[in-house]
Formats: C-alpha cells, structure tokens, sequence
C-alpha cells in the first residue's frame, strides 16, 4: 500500500484554497471558516476511509463490506434527516429509501455479473449511491415540507374536497420529485459533452484505457439515475404521510387558528 | 330528501396542548343559516373544520341527522358537507378543471358551465386561468366547486372577508339564494353581525372555546340578544 506520506506533494493543492480563503477575507464573504472545517474534515474523513477499506480489503471478506455499507446507510440517514428537521420520522424514512437503492442497484449489478462481488468494486460503488441517494432524500424531504406549510390552503381545500392525502398532495409530490432528480438527469444528459465525470477522469489519469474507464463510468451513471430514482420516490412516498393523520387531516392546526 | 340536520354535542378540540374549543354544544337545523358569531379566537373556524373533520375533535361528537360523523368515511362526510374557505384557493390550469377538481376525484362528471351559472359566473370563464380572475370571482369558483359534489350542507368560513363590499353583496345573495334554491344547510362564521342579519336565520355565539347561547335572529337583534351582541361588539 502506497501510504500517506506520499500524500505530500498532493497537499501543495491547498495552495489553491489559501487562494480561495484570501478572497473571501478580501471580499467579506465569511466562507473562510467553513472552507477551513471543509478541508480538514475531507482530509480526515478521506484518509480514514482509505485506511478502513484497506483493512476491508485486506480481510477478503463480503461481509465485512456488507457491514460497512450498511454503516455508511446508517450515516447517510441521519445526515439526510438532521437537514429535515421537523418531518416526522425522517431518519426512518431515509434509512429506509436509501438502503433500498443501494440494495436494489448493486444487487443487480451482482445478479447481472456487470460487476465482481469484491469490495474493490462494492465499496466505491455503494458510496456513490449511497452519497447521491442521501442528497436527493434530503431535497425531497425538505421541499415536501416547504410546500405543505407553504400550500396548506390548498391542500386542505382538496382534503375538503373528498380527496385523499395522497391526492391532495400529489402536485407538491410532483414538484419535490422533479427537484430531485432533474439536477442529475441534466447532469447525465450532458455527460461527456460539458464535463467528464469524476470516476471517468480518475480512471484514465490512473492509466486505465479511456474506453474501459467509459465502460465503468456508463455502468456508475445508468446505477446512479436508477438509485437516485428509486430512492426520491420512496421518501416522497413514504414522508408526506407524517404530515397527515390516518383520516385524510392535515397534522397540526393551521396557522391562523381561530 | 330532508335537509340535513347537524348537531355538536361537548365538542373539545386541543392542539400542542392548546384547547382550542372547550366545549361547544351547538344545533343547526335542516334548511336553514346558522351564522356562527363570536370574538377572534373563539374557535369559529376550528368548529367549522371539526364539523367535517379536517381536524378531529379531542372530544364530543358531531351529528348527521343523528348519526356520529365519526363512524362516517371522512371522505364520504366531507362530500356531503362542503366547505368554502376565507380566502379562496383555486388550482388547475383552468377555471373548468377547478370546478370539476372534486368530481372528477370520486370518477364523475358534471357541466361546468351550468355550475358557474349557478354561483352568477358566465359559463365562458370555464376556459379561463382561475389566478386571473378577481378574489370575488374565485370565490365563486370554489363554491361551483363545492357545489359540484352536490353536498348536503354547506360550512362557510368567513367566505367575504377578503373581498370588496360589492362583491361582499353579490356572496351575500348568492348564499341566500342557493339556500332557497337547493335547501342546503349553511353554517356560515362571520365577524360582521350586519352582514349576520342580512343573511342569517339562527345565530349561534361562541366565546373561548364555548358555546355562549343561540337565539333565532330575530331575538337576537331585538331585545333578547342584546347582551350578547354588546358583548362581541366590544371584543372585535
């Protein structure tokens, strides 16, 4: 294993940062702080994460990966529920949304054989879905909330009305969901043309073929829009019922009690 | 078929440890306009969303022609007893998919422009964008919508307050005028006991959370009511 200290001159890139730090003193952005816990964070988090899939590595065991996803499920969930404060259940419902789309995209990846059951290919792989579900659980649920409290005239006129919570909240489910998931069909629709992705770069600067780093990178795209999807619509699904009770009501009084 | 008869038996209703109502016994008889009268907070509102259950009572019971509403589907209730709300939130991409929103839920269908008539709106909106036309008129909007379901009864949450005196008046008659028409039964919150007498037939007076008494408006504006309206004039 090629360990840290070779890291060295990687770190001249913060020269870059203190480039970004100066202007933001310079110009009063106060972004200099955040930068700083951004930086040491991301080293710490990115250098323990190397030695833990190193040790995983080493184990040669699947369930150790296993353990490890699941752990990095658990992590996303809280994350996604602290950033929506105030829905009822959140850890749950993207707990669940998330562990769903792991489970469903690399469980085809392995049915299909597209991808070897090792925790070269799990690890990373399960991370990138694991990240890009968390965010698009968190937009979800955020947005939902925004617009129940912002719309509940509306969505109590359709309750009114004979309709189910389902039905009165499906323009603001709509909404949510195409927020989710448009930044990254954009993104898929424009890959290649207007930026080449990440794992993509990484690969052909590693010295991989260019056409073999393409192969991996439409199998990471394809498995990212599938579980982005999936898990969006499980937390739309699954979130907007904790805004209300089992008969068809609005939880909590509507602002102007009167 | 009769018109139907709604009465509210020790009705309570607590929020975040708020009691909203504290007990409301009230009777509205079939075919009539109940005015629902009372100080800011006194729960006018949260009795009328309680009546068809857009929220539940904490306790007490409400009455369909005597049977509990909490034994009915919620959704079945809310058909029979429509409601019309304070400021008048209309959706779809026209004034037409707005009026038949409702029906179209339960797999009906109905005349849009035969609705719109039936609140004084010409049946060429039905193509319009609801948003464009003045708060008057989406209130109108709403009722068709409402009255689309063909509901027994209807709630009526201050459905003037946000409107012009002009427009006030024409609600004003088109409440009457529908209660004379269809025989529905109305219960309809206001602030304005100017407005009360022009439209009501029993005014019902509620005050923290309580039913205060009920009177038939004509005891109610003369003599009989007095204290009572001394009292919420002085506390609006």
């Amino acid at each position: 294993m090629a360990d840290l200290q070779t890291l060295g001159p990687a770190l001249l890139t913060l020269g870059l940062v203190a480039v970004a730090v100066v202007l933001s003193l310079y110009e009063k952005l106060d972004l200099e702080k955040d930068i700083g816990v951004a930086v040491v964070r991301s080293f710490l988090q990115l250098a323990a994460i190397g030695y833990v899939i190193n040790f995983i590595f080493g184990l040669k065991n699947i369930g150790a990966v296993v353990l490890l996803l699941a752990g990095m499920v658990l992590f996303a969930a809280w994350t996604s529920a602290r950033r929506a404060g105030d829905v009822p259940r959140a850890f749950l419902v993207a707990a669940v949304a998330v562990g769903a789309a792991a489970v469903a995209t690399l469980g085809l990846l392995l049915t299909l054989r597209i991808v070897p059951a090792t925790a070269r290919y799990l690890i990373p792989l399960g991370g990138m879905v694991i990240g890009n579900s968390m965010n698009a659980a968190s937009l979800t649920m955020t947005r939902i909330r925004d617009d129940v409290a912002e719309q509940r005239p509306k969505v109590e006129a359709a309750l009114a009305l004979g309709a189910t919570s389902r039905q009165a909240v499906a323009p603001i489910l709509r909404t949510a969901l195409q927020r989710a998931l448009i930044p990254l069909i954009d993104a898929t629709k424009t890959t290649g043309l207007i930026f080449l992705p990440g794992a993509m770069v990484g690969m052909i600067i590693a010295g991989a073929d260019p056409l073999e780093a393409v192969r991996l990178q439409i199998v990471v795209l394809y498995m990212l829009l599938g579980s982005v999807s999936i898990a969006a619509i499980l937390v739309g699904t699954l979130s907007y019922r904790a805004f209300f009770t089992p008969r068809h009501q609005l939880r909590r009084a509507p602002p102007s009690t009167e | 078929m009769a018109p139907l008869k709604i009465e509210v038996s020790g009705l309570g209703y607590a929020v975040g440890g708020v009691e909203i109502l504290k007990s409301v016994d009230a009777g509205m008889q079939g075919g009539e306009i109940t005015a629902v009268v009372g100080p800011s907070g006194a729960g006018k509102s949260t009795l009328l969303r309680a009546i068809n259950r857009l929220i539940e009572p904490s306790s007490g019971e409400v009455y369909l022609d005597g049977r509990p509403t909490s034994a009915l589907d919620p959704l079945e209730l809310r058909r029979r007893v429509g409601m019309v709300f304070q400021i008048p939130a209309v959706f779809g991409d026209s004034v037409e998919e707005t009026v038949l929103y409702g029906v179209r839920l339960s797999g009906k269908n109905a005349d849009p422009g035969r609705l719109l008539e039936m609140v004084g709106l010409d049946a060429s909106l039905a193509g319009r964008d609801p948003q464009s036309l003045s708060v008057g008129q989406q209130q109108r909007v709403t009722m068709a919508r409402t009255l689309a379901l063909e509901p027994e009864a209807l709630l009526l949450d201050e459905p003037t307050s946000a409107l012009d005196e002009a427009a006030r008046r024409r609600i004003e008659e088109l409440v009457g005028d529908l209660n004379a028409r269809l025989g529905l039964t109305m219960v309809f919150v206001s602030h304005d006991l100017v407005q009360v007498e022009r439209v009501a037939d029993r005014v019902i007076v509620l005050a923290e959370g309580r039913s205060v008494g009920a009177w038939d408006k004509e005891d109610f504006f003369s003599g009989a009511g007095e204290r009572a309206r001394q009292f919420i004039a002085g506390r609006l």
